[in-house]
């Protein structure tokens, strides 16, 4: 499967983001920022990469607040 | 013993109250949202849960918009001082608790006017005289919901739909009221809701936060402190959005842990049930004193009207007399004086002697309220 990651500008976004994905049965995690990418919190979700268009309108309706969407290598 | 005094703080607390915070001690114990790893991550969850918690409560559709205090004070606090500005005008009323006047007093030496609605001597609140106040300076209102001396209710509702015709902001100090009387800020017009989280949300002594509405612009909010919040850690200047911009410095995390379980007790009871069971009791406990003749009671007569607090007097003692032979006696737990809160002594007429108050809560029995009303009638027979 190929992963991608969201960073998020706080823990609150964060764990917001893995509820409300979580609700909707989306399988995502959060999982510690990867080196290569920098983040505040330290954590960021780790998503399916091909839903990341659900995903990224999901958390716009939520109020979620990202620091943008990476592939995971 | 019987505790009376459960508007200074709540007593007991739900046996999950101290459970959620010795889990948190025992099995999280780490600093929310600072490091990423497992137990960072469990405790910036507790503290999320319970953001999304007191949402519900409130009816605040974006939990960001909900931001973590140590007491409704510090949320009243931040709300005026990082909202007004010299040349600002801000209407409220008698009945207000010193955590509202002293800053309201403190600002005025600052250039904010001030213009203070008197109440009726029940501590009830015409609107229509609130709004006779409002100025074109005029930038806010701010209302307790319900004293912490009479328990009258101000009408909040009438006062939001006042506030946006004319374009205030609405401050509520809900230190009364959040967990013991329904509050829905889309519905009642409140654009800052200040509650404390160890009154009738059962949660630990050092836990509050304050509702921050979309209608406030958060740039417009100066924040009472600075610092640290885990986030954006490479920049030297406040993060300019919620929840971060206004909780600097570790949480009170464990006592937030608590929190959440005294908001998810008062969802699980609902608030309209807790309301009903207070509602009740205060009832009987007004109907026990109006039978004795030396006694004064203050406040509405309606139950409608208030909450689950009553001041009274005894003819011929000080209420600081009763309060100690209730506690001598009768193992009543009671509180006498002036409450914090001279203004709204001045209105209902007992300043500088004040009252005796007995304040309620959902775990008040009826039978502590019947062996309450014989303990101030055996009182006044030795008194004969």
């Amino acid at each position: 499967m190929v992963y991608g990651v969201i960073l998020f500008p706080s823990i609150y976004f964060a764990l917001r983001a893995e509820k409300k994905s979580k609700e909707k049965g989306l399988s995502v995690r959060l999982i510690p920022v990867p080196r290569h990418l920098s983040s505040d919190c330290g954590v960021c979700l780790r998503i399916p990469w091909e839903e990341r268009e659900v995903i990224r309108s999901l958390l716009k309706e939520e109020k979620v607040k990202m620091e943008g969407i990476h592939l995971l290598e | 013993m019987i505790y009376f005094d459960n508007a200074a703080t709540s007593w007991p607390k739900p046996p999950e109250v101290k459970e959620a915070m010795v889990r948190f001690m025992d099995e999280i114990g780490a600093n929310p949202g600072r490091s990423g790893h497992l137990l960072s991550i469990e405790a910036a969850r507790i503290i999320y849960e319970a953001r999304e918690a007191l949402s519900t409560l409130f009816n605040v559709k974006d939990p960001s918009r909900i931001v973590f205090t140590l007491n409704a004070t510090e949320s009243i606090n931040l709300a005026l001082k990082g909202m007004l500005r010299p040349g600002d005008h801000i209407v409220t009323s008698s009945m207000e608790h010193n955590s509202v006047m002293r800053p309201l007093r403190h600002l005025e030496k600052k250039g904010i006017a001030l213009s203070v609605v008197p109440c009726f001597q029940d501590g009830t609140l015409d609107p229509k005289e609130l709004e006779k106040q409002v100025q074109p300076a005029t930038k806010m209102i701010i209302l307790n919901h319900a004293s912490n001396v009479t328990g009258t209710l101000l009408p909040i509702r009438e006062v939001g739909r006042i506030a946006r015709e004319r374009h205030l902001l609405f401050l509520v100090d809900a230190a009364q009221t959040a967990g013991a009387y329904p509050i829905d800020v889309e519905k009642d017009g409140v654009d800052l809701l200040a509650f404390t989280g160890h009154k009738s949300l059962y949660g630990p002594q050092g836990t509050g936060g304050l509702v921050i509405g979309e209608n406030v612009n958060i740039q417009d909010l100066t924040p009472l402190k600075h610092g640290g919040t885990g986030s954006r850690s490479e920049f030297e200047e406040q993060p300019d959005f919620l929840p971060d911009r206004f909780e600097s410095g570790t949480p009170n995390a464990v006592g937030i842990a608590g929190l959440l379980a005294g908001a998810r007790f008062v969802l699980k009871q609902g608030v309209e049930s807790i309301r009903r069971h207070e509602s009740q009791l205060i009832e009987k406990l007004i109907e026990g004193f109006k039978d004795i003749p030396q006694i004064t009671l203050y406040g509405p007569e309606e139950t409608k009207d208030r909450i689950a607090t009553l001041s009274f007097n005894i003819q011929n003692l000080s209420p600081s007399e009763v309060a100690s032979l209730l506690e001598e006696e009768f193992g009543i737990l009671c509180r006498p004086g002036l409450h914090c809160a001279p203004s709204a002594h001045k209105t209902i007429g007992t300043f500088p002697k004040g009252t005796v108050r007995f304040s309620l809560s959902t775990f008040t029995s009826d039978g502590e309220v019947k062996q309450s009303i014989e303990a101030v009638r055996h009182l006044l027979h030795q008194k004969d």
